[in-house]
């Protein structure tokens, strides 16, 4: 699905080098999930692959299926499948949440040479899907995330994937500013959407996640590369003696 | 005072430019002394602080090329509006409705100024004088005259024009639409709202390759006037408006004006709030790309006890469009629990684009709360990001980040079907 080979990025504004040499393969249908101190590179690796500006790839490369994302602008990447749901979802005044998520689906589908979903199809399968991550039509009605609590604007993101059934899902830091039952419900949101055809890659710092959404294969990335790789128990180990016991290995 | 050279050339050339004035004897009378307040003011000419960012020649010298005419007058069908049509200033029967309305009279300025003993007099030319030729001082109150010679200009030579008196709720919206083949235009409407009455007013279209069209409203007690403005996408219009309002006891004025395009547009709107607890209300939203130039100036004074006014005016400008904002707020002395909001934002879509902003707020009463702001921004690239990431194309993402920018000035709609129309023109516009 998504491979990753000895990416090297730096900041575009400075001379600083974020990922050194990140190689990952994520296979159809797997969850993967990235652990790392601050400041590893966790949450550049999300925005490189979504194309966000400000980071200058040196080396490597990416791919999606095969074809090459580095090359693509953002919307093109989000129509081949991928999708990042933000650590911030970011709050647009004046914008209504279906009208936004009506515009990205049907900008998608048109991008793919699909029919665009009329008013009323479009309508029916939001409703549904908002229902299952509990939110109303308030929510739905108002301005994209404004005034939403940091629960909501999660579980925004999350309606926003099951729209759009990207192939290629990243979660940054979804678990940040949530509480137990909002965790919950943003991982029963997740789970339902795991599907052999559908890959996962969950940037977390705690366990906590990875006990709702449980990974295949878990990664820790330290100084902009990935130093170890495992199963679920590589989580636990880190929840128990956190990083140092993993760093020193390396040294 | 003697006026400089350049202005009084160009005024006595104006001057003898003048077509006649109506035969009618209030009209005529009030056409003369227009004439002699316009000698006195002198025109306006760009070293005049108050078109200091508006160079005023283009509509006070020989009018520019104008090909294209206009086909987009039907934003408000929907509200099954009483439908009254200017051709370059002059009224089209034709393509007008019956003047026949429930609650209110309406006649054209042209028959009104032949009726000897005609209400009008008390109104027409009046709000512009008294905002002309205000004393500096009036027992407490302290005015600051600006002069505003384009508006005395257009009291002294209109042709033609609306005047309205309500005298009941207007079952359904007056709209003025305007068309032009390439001449000028000069046109002034009155209207009078009576104690309890009221009325909304629809315009749209381009009045002529030059126009000067003027509004002056008299808002009685607990009466109330809305206003909405289409100015359409005609790229070598050169428009200036004058809405001149005086408000009594709890009375409501609402405006809200969409303008695309045009390489001139000055849009002024000047307030008396007379009556306590008054509301007065005036915004606007522009788009702006290319050859634009686009000016609102707004000045508002509080003369009564516990009045409210506002104004929101956001401009949307790109390729070296540049916009204007001159909004001023004026307290008087014992217009106590005055609540006075203005903000002024520009978004520059790029660096050749320019926003010149002069907000004013001058108080004399000391139990106020009064409040301005003014911001020049671009693209919030976050959210540009946050809209791309989910497959919204660039320019549509931009479209979509424009109207969110611009949804603060049409909020201020009162009516929901009203604004629901201007919305969706406001969406053609910015996707055609």
């Amino acid at each position: 699905m998504l491979s990753i080979k000895n990416l090297h990025v730096s900041l575009e504004e400075e001379d600083k080098q974020i990922l050194k040499g990140v190689n990952l393969e994520l296979e159809a249908g797997k969850v993967h999930a990235i652990m790392g101190p601050n400041g590893s590179g966790k949450s550049t690796l999300s925005y490189v692959l979504s194309g966000r500006d400000g980071y200058e790839v040196t080396e490597g490369e990416a791919s999606l299926d095969g074809e090459d994302i580095l090359e693509m602008e953002p919307e093109e990447r989000a129509a081949a499948g991928l999708f990042l749901a933000f650590q911030y979802p970011v709050e647009i005044p004046g914008v209504g949440n279906m009208t936004f998520l009506r515009t990205a689906v049907n900008a998608q589908r048109k991008a793919r040479g699909e029919e665009e979903l009329s008013a009323g199809d479009f309508l029916k399968v939001v409703r549904a899907k908002a229902k299952d991550l509990k939110i109303d039509a308030d929510m739905l009605k108002r301005p994209v995330n404004v005034g939403f609590s940091g629960g909501e604007k999660k579980r925004n993101e999350i309606l926003q994937m099951a729209m759009l059934e990207p192939k290629m899902c990243i979660l940054d830091e979804t678990d940040s500013g949530l509480d137990v039952d909002a965790m919950k419900l943003v991982s029963q949101g997740v789970n339902a959407l795991r599907d052999e055809n559908r890959t996962f890659l969950v940037i977390t710092h705690y366990q906590r996640l990875l006990d709702h959404i449980k990974p295949d294969v878990v990664h820790i990335m330290a100084d902009g590369k990935i130093i170890k790789s495992g199963g679920p128990e590589l989580a636990l180990e880190v929840e128990n003696n956190g990083y140092a016991d993993l760093l020193a290995e390396m040294a | 005072m003697a006026l400089p050279k350049a202005k009084q050339d160009l005024t006595e050339a104006t001057l003898s430019a003048l077509p006649a004035p109506f035969d009618g004897a209030w009209a005529k009378a009030a056409q003369d002394e227009a004439r002699v307040r316009l000698a006195a003011l002198g025109m306006p000419v760009r070293r005049d602080e108050y078109w200091k960012f508006t160079n005023p020649a283009a509509y006070t010298t020989e009018a520019a090329e104008f090909a294209t005419s206009t086909d987009t007058l039907d934003v408000f069908d929907a509200a099954k509006p009483l439908t009254i049509t200017f051709v370059d200033g002059v009224l089209d029967a034709d393509a007008s409705d019956d003047m026949m309305l429930e609650g209110v009279t309406i006649e054209t300025l042209v028959d009104a100024a032949d009726v000897d003993l005609h209400w009008a007099k008390g109104l027409y030319g009046v709000l512009e004088n008294a905002a002309n030729t205000a004393p500096a001082k009036d027992g407490a109150a302290l005015y600051r005259s600006v002069p505003r010679p384009l508006a005395a200009l257009n009291t002294a030579a209109a042709r033609d024009g609306l005047v309205i008196r309500v005298s009941g709720a207007a079952s359904r919206p007056i709209r003025i639409s305007y068309r032009s083949n390439g001449g000028d235009a000069m046109i002034h409407h009155v209207i009078k709202v009576d104690e309890g009455a009221s009325l909304t007013l629809l315009e749209e279209g381009t009045a002529g390759a030059r126009s000067n069209v003027m509004l002056e409203v008299d808002i009685a007690d607990k009466a109330a006037f809305h206003h909405l403005r289409m100015q359409e996408p005609v790229a070598d219009r050169h428009t200036l408006t004058n809405t001149f309002a005086r408000l009594g006891n709890e009375s409501t004025f609402k405006s809200f004006g969409l303008t695309a395009q045009g390489v001139l547009t000055r849009n002024e709107t000047i307030m008396e709030l007379t009556g306590d607890d008054a509301v007065a209300h005036v915004a606007g939203a522009c788009l702006g790309d290319g050859n634009v130039h686009h000016d609102d100036t707004v000045y508002i004074t509080h003369d009564a006890v516990n009045c409210e006014s506002r104004q929101v005016f956001k401009k949307v400008l790109r390729n070296g469009a540049v916009g204007v904002f001159q909004g001023k707020i004026l307290v008087q002395p014992h217009a106590q629990k005055t609540d006075g909001y203005q903000i002024s934002q520009s978004l520059l879509l790029d660096d050749d684009s320019q926003f010149l902003a002069k907000p004013e707020l001058e108080i004399y009463a000391d139990d106020v709360a009064c409040s301005h702001g003014s911001t020049s921004g671009a693209i919030d690239e976050a959210a540009l990001f946050y809209l791309r990431s989910r497959g919204v194309p660039h320019a549509e993402a931009i479209n979509l980040l424009t109207l969110s920018f611009l949804a603060e000035a049409l909020e201020e709609i009162d009516d929901e079907a009203l604004a629901e129309m201007v919305q969706t023109r406001l969406e053609q516009w910015l996707r055609a």
